[in-house]
């Protein structure tokens, strides 16, 4: 067990925008959140699965609704204890630690402030190690393990339990529950014993978070070797720098989705296409597609090494694009199936940032 | 005879300059005296010179823009104290207002803060009905205590009816004792952004005020009865009566007049614009006449708001630069002797060697110091600081680029000196009359605008319409300010669709501008 400090927030915060891979949305409320929560109820305690009684059960937390609401209408707080007690109340049994489902984005940090308010520890674990935009995107639906039962609160006190027959359908009953909710509530699922967290969870994912996090913050503050190192732990690639020549955004279904085009700071014949769904999905170079979903292409701003994301892209904006590997524990059977090119649409194979498709 | 003139007028942190412009932009007068401690005196005193020869008959209209509300942020000075009411509960109380302000200035402006039942939801929903006894027990809480309170309600942008409930509910209570700033009128979507912003709004009443009064006391003197407007950060007017309500909206005027008055100093509306000083080099872009903006929030004084101001780059390249020989290399900067240049340089009689003096001995620079006090300088180290001067301005100019295109570049400032007459990629470099007063020229020549920020969905009525929408509104808004009917022009259109939201949510910005009607 140990204790999470301000500094390793910080650390967590830009990690978990790097995390984001372009969505996840913006963890800067989040991080206000854990703070008030940190000044009023004590320190974020982080605890491994071997800490913790094997059959105690784990509850999860996040943020579920869409990200330009929740900036105009940020938490209570209290939808996210709401849900979780909910479902602590209809499985009849009290949960030893929180878990975060998505470490990227703003639910890396929303369940750290439940948490804490809770009395409970976060376990280092969780089931993406990135932004995902759907519930079912999961290692834990690859394990076999459901979503439901699940619940979805919102900050009046409103919550529903749903009992759901695949993760499919889970996705699709709490997207409509949030729709009646005011599109900015908590949700708790994948309710799951400590056990199944460290056989079928990705393990480690706080921690990397923080790691990564601090890495990154010394690439920011111009030290030296910083970058290498930044790339040696993430097992990352610098793939093209550019500069944005053109941006183009859609909606259709409900998805923020867009094409970004760049155009190579030196070199004006090379050209980096990279194809958004809320997430950067896929980079294409001169039409090939060189990094693809799960493994991660996050965008840096050349000059301050910020992560940049979908939202914020624009016309002339100067990017360094990183490919980083997705978490290990994805490379198995239904990975592709779930959560590759094809799963989001695009006629497109899966080119493994290991070297070896999977 | 039927010539309008303008006055401009621009405060910085060292100067205070002014024109007088007409209708086609020529410049009549134009003078620069130094900033005062009281901002009001030099703005008096450039006045008193700029009118001096001109026919004060046929001025309509001055221009003011101005750093006094940046830097009384930047320094906590002449800060109101607030009171800070948030409209969400009970959503939003995981975050309790000014949470992730600097000490200092929370100390200095928050005086009292609430988050109270009320605000919407994203369909113009209730959150919930506004608690309108707690409004009445927060602003008699608020007499005596403070100077003016910050109305932040969810989703205001849209649906603005909790905030004037409440402002009126203020008003009643206090019997105008304290003054209100609504979140809808300062700041865009982004609850805490918009709070952050609209509470340093009312802070900042005191100091617009008496901004304001200086410029009509200073007009009034002279007899000049005219139309006074402050510029915004995104280079368009106000008038003074509308500043002295949303003195935000003031504080990034400074490098958008700066870069919109080097553009039209050149007769340009799209242009790389460089400006040097002593210490350092900034580069930024015109398109169609505006900057362009920086992609990410912009903190004010180290509260994150929801503007966006110029983006710039900036460099550590001035007239100023320390010019130092290493062996057969040179080292130039990163230190600089900045404003000091004009005693310290070589050229000036000092003992330092800077960009100056290369400037002087390669003939870049002419009329300044004296040439002779620059003969010893060695033939390499003229080179090899002028190749290094060439190449950093070649990757500024290329960095701020949005395309492979060549475009001109309009050079301004007191270093502008060092740049060189030919840069890759670059299809000109000018250097226009008055650059000197390009800032004061730049609010001269400031129009009148209106914007709209809101969410559509595009399912009801179509894109199309709810585009058009948008554009009318925006226009309609700036004919309101002042605009001519028949110049308003759309200036800026952004669309940002909204994730997971039903029915093609999106998020629809526009902006009109226009030349002040006669």
């Amino acid at each position: 067990m140990r204790e999470l400090t301000l500094d390793d927030l910080d650390d967590m915060v830009i990690g978990a925008t790097l995390l984001g891979t372009g969505g996840g949305g913006d963890p800067y409320i989040a991080r206000l959140m854990v703070r008030q929560a940190m000044g009023r109820f004590g320190a974020v305690k982080i605890v491994d699965p071997s800490e913790l009684d094997p059959d105690g059960l784990v509850l999860t937390t996040a943020v579920i609704g869409a990200p330009t609401v929740i900036i105009e209408k940020p938490p209570a707080g209290t939808e996210f204890v709401a849900c979780v007690k909910a479902l602590a109340a209809h499985l009849g049994k009290e949960p030893v630690a929180i878990m975060p489902i998505e470490v990227g984005g703003m639910n890396t940090l929303i369940p750290l402030a439940t948490a804490v308010e809770m009395g409970l520890p976060v376990i280092d674990a969780d089931s993406m190690r990135r932004a995902f935009p759907q519930i079912e995107m999961t290692v834990f639906t690859l394990a076999g393990i459901p979503a439901a039962p699940m619940s979805v609160a919102d900050e009046k006190g409103n919550v529903v339990v749903l009992q759901t027959i695949s993760n499919q359908v889970a996705e699709k009953l709490a997207r409509a529950s949030v729709m009646q909710l005011g599109m900015a509530n908590g949700i708790s699922c994948y309710p799951m014993t400590v056990r199944q967290v460290a056989e079928h969870g990705i393990q480690g994912s706080m921690s990397y978070c923080v790691e990564l996090g601090k890495r990154l913050n010394a690439v920011k503050r111009g030290e030296e070797g910083a970058f290498d190192e930044f790339l040696r732990f993430s097992g990352g690639r610098k793939y093209f720098s550019g500069k944005i020549i053109d941006v183009d955004r859609r909606t259709t279904a409900g998805f923020a989705r867009g094409t970004v085009v760049l155009e190579d700071l030196s070199d004006s014949e090379r050209i980096m296409r990279v194809e958004i769904q809320n997430e950067f999905l896929i980079a294409f170079e001169d039409g090939k597609p060189v990094i693809t979903t799960p493994d991660l292409i996050c965008f840096l701003d050349y000059e301050t090494s910020d992560p940049i994301t979908t939202e914020t892209l624009a016309y002339g904006q100067r990017i360094n694009v990183i490919g980083l590997p997705c978490a290990p524990e994805w490379h198995q059977p239904g990975m592709l199936e779930l959560v590759g090119p094809k799963a989001f649409g695009y006629d497109v194979d899966f080119v493994s940032m290991e070297g070896a498709t999977a | 005879m039927s010539t309008r003139l303008r006055i401009g007028i621009d405060v910085g942190g060292t100067n205070t300059d002014a024109v007088v412009v007409d209708d086609d932009g020529n410049v009549l007068s134009s003078t620069k005296t130094a900033t005062t401690p009281d901002p009001s005196d030099g703005i008096r005193i450039a006045l008193d010179q700029v009118i001096a020869d001109v026919d004060r008959a046929h001025i309509t209209q001055a221009m003011l823009g101005t750093t006094h509300p940046a830097n009384a942020i930047i320094r906590r000075r002449d800060l109101d104290p607030i009171g800070i009411l948030r409209l969400a509960a009970p959503a939003s109380l995981a975050i309790r207002p000014g949470m992730a302000w600097p000490a200092d200035l929370h100390d200095t402006v928050i005086g009292r803060a609430a988050i109270l039942r009320g605000g919407f939801e994203y369909d113009g929903e209730e959150i919930s009905p506004l608690d309108e006894d707690g409004v009445r027990a927060f602003a008699r809480d608020c007499i005596g205590v403070v100077r003016a309170i910050a109305v932040s309600s969810a989703f205001a942008p849209a649906t603005t009816d909790h905030e004037i409930r409440a402002a009126a509910i203020i008003d009643e209570v206090t019997g105008g004792q304290v003054a209100v700033s609504m979140s809808h009128q300062v700041g865009s979507l982004g609850l805490l952004e918009r709070e952050n912003a609209t509470i340093l709004n009312a802070a900042l009443f005191g100091v617009a005020r008496r901004v304001v009064d200086g410029l009509q006391t200073a007009l009034t003197r002279h007899g000049l009865d005219v139309e006074s407007y402050l510029t915004q950060n995104d280079g368009t007017l106000m008038t003074a009566e509308e500043a002295v309500r949303l003195p935000i909206l003031t504080v990034g005027s400074g490098p958008t007049n700066s870069m919109r008055g080097a553009c039209a100093l050149a007769g340009l509306s799209n242009a790389l614009v460089i400006d040097i000083g002593g210490t350092s080099a900034d580069v930024g872009i015109l398109v169609d006449g505006f900057p362009r903006e920086s992609a990410a929030a912009v903190e004010v004084g180290g509260v994150r708001t929801n503007f966006r101001m110029p983006d710039l780059i900036s460099i550590g390249l001035g007239g100023g630069t320390l010019v130092t020989e290493s062996g057969s290399s040179v080292l130039v900067g990163p230190d600089s002797v900045g404003y000091l240049v004009v005693t310290e340089a070589l050229v000036s009689g000092g003992r330092t060697l800077t960009l100056s003096d290369i400037a002087v001995r390669s003939g870049r620079l002419t009329g300044f110091g004296d040439a002779s006090l620059a003969g010893g300088i060695s033939d390499a180290t003229v080179s090899g600081a002028l190749a290094w001067v060439d190449e950093q301005i070649t990757v500024l100019c290329d960095r701020m680029k949005a395309s492979r295109a060549s475009m001109p570049l309009i050079a301004v400032g007191g270093g502008s000196h060092l740049v060189p007459d030919r840069v890759n990629g670059v299809a000109e470099v000018i250097r226009p009359a008055h650059y000197a007063v390009a800032n004061a020229f730049g609010a001269a020549i400031a129009e009148a605008s209106g914007a709209v920020d809101r969410v559509y969905r595009y399912e009801a009525l179509g894109r199309d319409a709810c585009l058009d929408e948008a554009k009318q509104l925006a226009v309609d808004a700036a004919v309101r300010a002042g605009a001519d009917p028949n110049g308003v022009r759309i200036t800026s259109v952004a669309e940002v669709p909204m994730s997971y939201l039903p029915g093609q949510g999106c998020r629809v910005q526009v902006k009109a501008a226009g030349p002040l009607k006669g």
